[in-house]
């Protein structure tokens, strides 16, 4: 078992510093890059923080969807083959609604502030 | 310095300028270099912008219209009258500056952000659109006879380079080939009038001044085509930014657009533009994809590339609104 502090409290620390100690004091090209980094390392803590519980309810999604067991990799691959050959579509029961709350997952992590995807939120 | 090659160009071509100065690499498009310098001259100074293919940086295989092709569709839209600026110079192989040309600098802002948001051009958003469905057609009207050699593309050459370039990533996106399947089912078939298509008209590309669009740029991907598809491309939600409910470039409607097109004597087809605004969203989408493994394979190992790969799933989310919207 590894100490403390988690992961996600030294990125957050790291983050925290950079953010109110360091952007102020940086200009041009080089705090644009600095802002995608600090972007970088909140993604990185929203991903430990969120990805573990939406990628057991994608699989679990995924099982019933396509009945039969894998790996999430496995699992994407088998749901992707049958979309491309039209044997499950948006008629199929299930799937829009498990590609819709697959994708509302990723943007928690990848985007949160992403217009269409608070706007998705509300509804 | 590059300001020494510069003003032994610049002495060729502007009679009467005595050097440059103020030379600055812009940052910009990853395949082509762009710098900013001013001709200094007795009449006074005259600003001016170097695009040129970077040492050793081969353009887009493929997709890319070359430089000299550039060059020649900026000065066919200049000369047509259409916000374009003045190509001054297209480099020889004596100016050692590499491949590319010189063109009159066109003062305005590319910035989507400051453009949507900012009070200067608070006036000019409500007119935008439809003076750049105006601009569209003027480019889709300029004379075959004279454009440069280009490569032609349908929506279904476009939707099998997607697909294989998707493929190639080896990476499950279940909606991305939902998009697919979609584009596939939907595919209009050949447009029944072929046009130049610029192929990149959205923000960035465009210089913008509170009196409204200024200048036209980047044409790199210019192709033959469907015209639908350049409409279709500046409808993309990613080039709202965050305006989500002002389909053109975050500051217009789709209506203001058309009627834009059709006073310019040419008419638009909603429905194709609605295929051409899924197929650029999964074109972007795939794009974010590329930079992702750029980032991971190439020698460019920056942040910016890796997290452009994290924005893949907006345009995800994006095509499920197209595709599969949900009530409220």
């Amino acid at each position: 078992m590894q100490d403390e502090p988690t992961p996600t409290e030294l990125i957050k620390a790291v983050a925290d510093f950079l953010r109110n100690e360091i952007a102020p004091a940086i200009k041009g090209h080089n705090s644009f890059k600095l802002r995608v980094g600090i972007n970088a390392l909140d993604l990185v803590t929203r991903q430990l923080a969120l990805a573990e519980a939406g990628d057991a309810t994608e699989a679990a999604r995924l099982k019933a969807l396509l009945d039969t067991d894998g790996t999430l990799m496995e699992l994407n691959r088998a749901l992707s083959e049958k979309i491309a050959s039209g044997e499950v579509d948006l008629k199929t029961p299930g799937l829009s609604e498990h590609l819709w709350q697959t994708t509302m997952d990723k943007l928690a992590v990848d985007q949160p502030n992403y217009v269409s995807y608070k706007r998705e939120l509300g509804k | 310095m590059i300001e020494t090659e510069l003003r032994r160009c610049v002495a060729a071509f502007h009679p009467g300028a005595t050097g440059v100065t103020g030379a600055a690499k812009l940052s910009g498009g990853a395949s082509q270099e762009t710098w900013t310098f001013d001709i200094v001259h007795p009449d006074g100074n005259v600003g001016a912008i170097l695009r040129r293919a970077p040492p050793g940086y081969g353009a887009a295989p493929g997709r890319a219209a070359g430089l000299d092709a550039e060059a020649t569709l900026m000065q066919l839209a200049h000369d047509a009258g259409l916000p374009s600026p003045k190509v001054m110079h297209v480099l020889r192989p004596e100016d050692g500056l590499g491949r590319g040309f010189i063109m009159a600098r066109v003062e305005g802002e590319t910035i989507a952000r400051k453009i949507l948001r900012d009070e200067e051009y608070a006036t000019a958003r409500p007119m935008l659109a439809r003076q750049l469905g105006r601009v569209i057609a003027g480019i889709h009207g300029l004379p075959q006879a004279k454009l440069p050699k280009l490569r032609s593309l349908t929506a279904t050459k476009e939707i099998e380079d997607l697909s294989r370039e998707y493929h190639s990533f080896n990476w499950p996106r279940p909606v991305f080939e939902l998009a697919l399947r979609w584009l596939r089912d939907h595919d209009p078939g050949p447009s029944s009038e072929v046009t130049l298509v610029h192929g990149d008209f959205r923000h960035g590309n465009l210089i913008i001044g509170p009196d409204g669009v200024r200048a036209v740029l980047d044409w790199e991907l210019a192709h033959t085509g469907d015209p639908m598809e350049d409409l279709g491309w500046i409808c993309v939600n990613s080039w709202r930014f965050g305006e989500i409910d002002k389909p053109v470039g975050g500051f217009g409607s789709r209506e203001d657009l058309f009627a834009g097109y059709e006073e310019a004597g040419r008419k638009a087809d909603p429905d194709r533009v609605m295929f051409w605004e899924v197929m650029g969203t999964l074109r972007w989408g795939v794009m974010c994809c590329g930079m992702m493994q750029r980032f991971r394979l190439g020698p460019d190992h920056s942040m910016e590339r890796a997290m452009i790969g994290r924005r893949a799933s907006e345009t995800e989310i994006d095509l499920l609104r197209l595709l599969a919207p949900r009530g409220k």
